[in-house]
């Protein structure tokens, strides 16, 4: 049978939950690098027992950490002994060096003026998806980073910055690459996701980069809404089968595009608000979507006090709530925009945590919700394997 | 021998134990120490201080013989009683919140 293992990270620490593919019982492994902050961890799709993870903290920096067993042990890439020592035997220890590349230049700042590129940490890590040693790496101050040799060293993909970089602007979360998405059937085809400026994408494997933001509007929120970039996303997803066909849950407005973003048009549809987080596609179904609403940009929590998942098997507009198993009073937790994901099983699996630490697990697309663990510290992100 | 104490986080993640003793060359300062700590543990590089311009992370302090250095020159030489391993070399996350 089976197995399914979630990743999840949290504001102290990442935990590791498993279950048999009923994905009733629930075990929890964790804290893993107790107190420290968990951005993301994912697993390598070309060997599931390779997991990176970005770990952080105010007082210590970056760290990147990787296991090569499922999660059981974890080493920082590059540290063990015999990979120590540089041809001066000076010793490497350079996983966790995010250095932009050449003259870090300049971005613009909350007053107008210019402001230097600071790196501030790994938001989400997004390995390959035929080499276990290649990943991408999402940072704030915004940039991409990527790894060839299973995360010893990271080099900038700095054409990104390049595509009108000068004008993007930090939101109240910073401002950060927070979703890389691969292209399946495209392997020079990569899509990254910014607060604040928008979604980018590159056709020659990351060397160059384009803003494809047509058809986002933001009104009250730019001076000019329909501006190139600036827009202010929160998440972007894609099932495999179609990756031109892309969702994404703006800062407010749910948007699809059906030609890799080179036009988006809005799918709101009957949601209770359409401002939110996380959005993810059903693994069997590319029509079928799920969001998050959340009340406001003021007031972060579900509107009503009820926690919902709203599912369209319509690619939008037509949105169904999922309630059974959530709360419905007295909810004010809010969901990441890391932290939904799917598994591929049938039926599909829907996971989700929370800012109260519960992470909800549904083994059938929604229609059901259990929390398969409720006391965790403030969770940042989820991602599942689904394992033989 | 110079005798370091490093935070708990950076001492779980250098996986050590108590204090760290290392060798420092002649003089010893704070670069020096630090150069030293990270060549024996390099998962330390770019916690304590940055990669690039090795200046000290904000919320890292040093403290020597119960007096805060955070601020001195990184290459003013240390005091006899560190560079002799009498006292330690103190590492300290600042009391910052969080």
């Amino acid at each position: 049978m089976s197995k399914i293992r979630v990743l999840v990270g949290t504001k102290k620490g990442a935990f590791i939950l498993t279950s048999d593919g009923n994905r009733k019982n629930w075990k929890v492994s964790g804290p893993h690098f107790a107190g420290w902050e968990i951005y993301h961890l994912k697993g390598s799709p070309a060997d599931p027992n390779r997991i990176y993870a970005s770990q952080s903290s105010g007082w210590f920096g970056q760290i990147i950490q990787r296991s090569d067993d499922g999660g059981k042990t974890w080493n920082t890439p590059g540290s063990s002994p015999e990979e120590l020592k540089g041809p001066g035997g000076f010793p490497k220890g350079e996983s966790n060096k995010f250095v932009y590349d050449g003259d870090a230049g300049t971005h613009k700042w909350y007053d107008g003026t210019q402001h230097p590129w600071e790196f501030k940490r790994i938001w989400h890590l997004e390995p390959s998806l035929k080499d276990p040693d290649t990943a991408y790496a999402g940072a704030e101050d915004a940039a991409i980073f990527k790894t060839t040799d299973g995360g010893k060293t990271w080099k900038e993909l700095a054409g990104l910055r390049k595509a009108k970089g000068q004008l993007w602007q930090p939101g109240a979360g910073g401002m950060a690459v927070h979703t890389i998405l691969l292209d399946p059937k495209n392997s020079n085809r990569i899509y990254v996701a910014i607060s604040a400026a928008g979604v980018f994408r590159s056709d020659d494997g990351g060397a160059k980069w384009k803003p494809v933001n047509r058809g986002l509007k933001s009104q009250f929120e730019l001076p000019d809404p329909d501006t190139e970039v600036g827009h202010c996303v929160h998440r972007i997803a894609l099932h495999p089968s179609r990756p031109e066909t892309l969702f994404m849950q703006k800062h407010w407005d749910v948007m699809r595009t059906d030609n890799a973003g080179d036009q988006w048009t809005e799918v709101s549809g009957n949601l209770p608000s359409d401002f939110g987080f996380p959005i993810d596609v059903h693994a069997h179904d590319p029509e079928t979507i799920f969001v998050v609403p959340i009340k406001s940009d003021s007031e972060h929590f579900p509107p009503e006090g009820k926690l919902r998942v709203y599912r369209s098997k319509t690619g939008g507009n037509e949105w169904q709530p999922l309630t059974r198993g959530l709360p419905q009073k007295d909810c004010y937790v809010n969901v990441l925009r890391d932290a939904m994901a799917v598994d591929s099983l049938d039926p599909c699996g829907v996971y989700f945590g929370t800012t109260g630490g519960q992470v909800y697990a549904s083994a059938n697309a929604g229609g059901a919700w259990n929390a398969a663990v409720r006391d965790l510290p403030a969770v940042l992100s989820v991602e599942v394997q689904t394992l033989p | 021998m110079i005798r370091v104490e490093l935070p708990f986080h950076l001492r779980n993640l250098a996986r050590v134990q108590g204090e760290v003793r290392i060798e420092v060359a002649q003089p010893v300062t704070i670069n020096a120490v630090l150069a030293a700590l990270e060549e024996h543990y390099p998962v330390l590089r770019g916690t304590i201080r940055d990669h690039g311009s090795l200046k000290r992370r904000p919320f890292i302090r040093f403290f020597v013989c119960k007096e805060d250095w955070s601020l001195e020159p990184p290459e003013a030489a240390l005091p006899e009683a560190v560079a002799n391993g009498v006292e330690p070399f103190m590492i300290v996350g600042a009391i910052a919140g969080g």
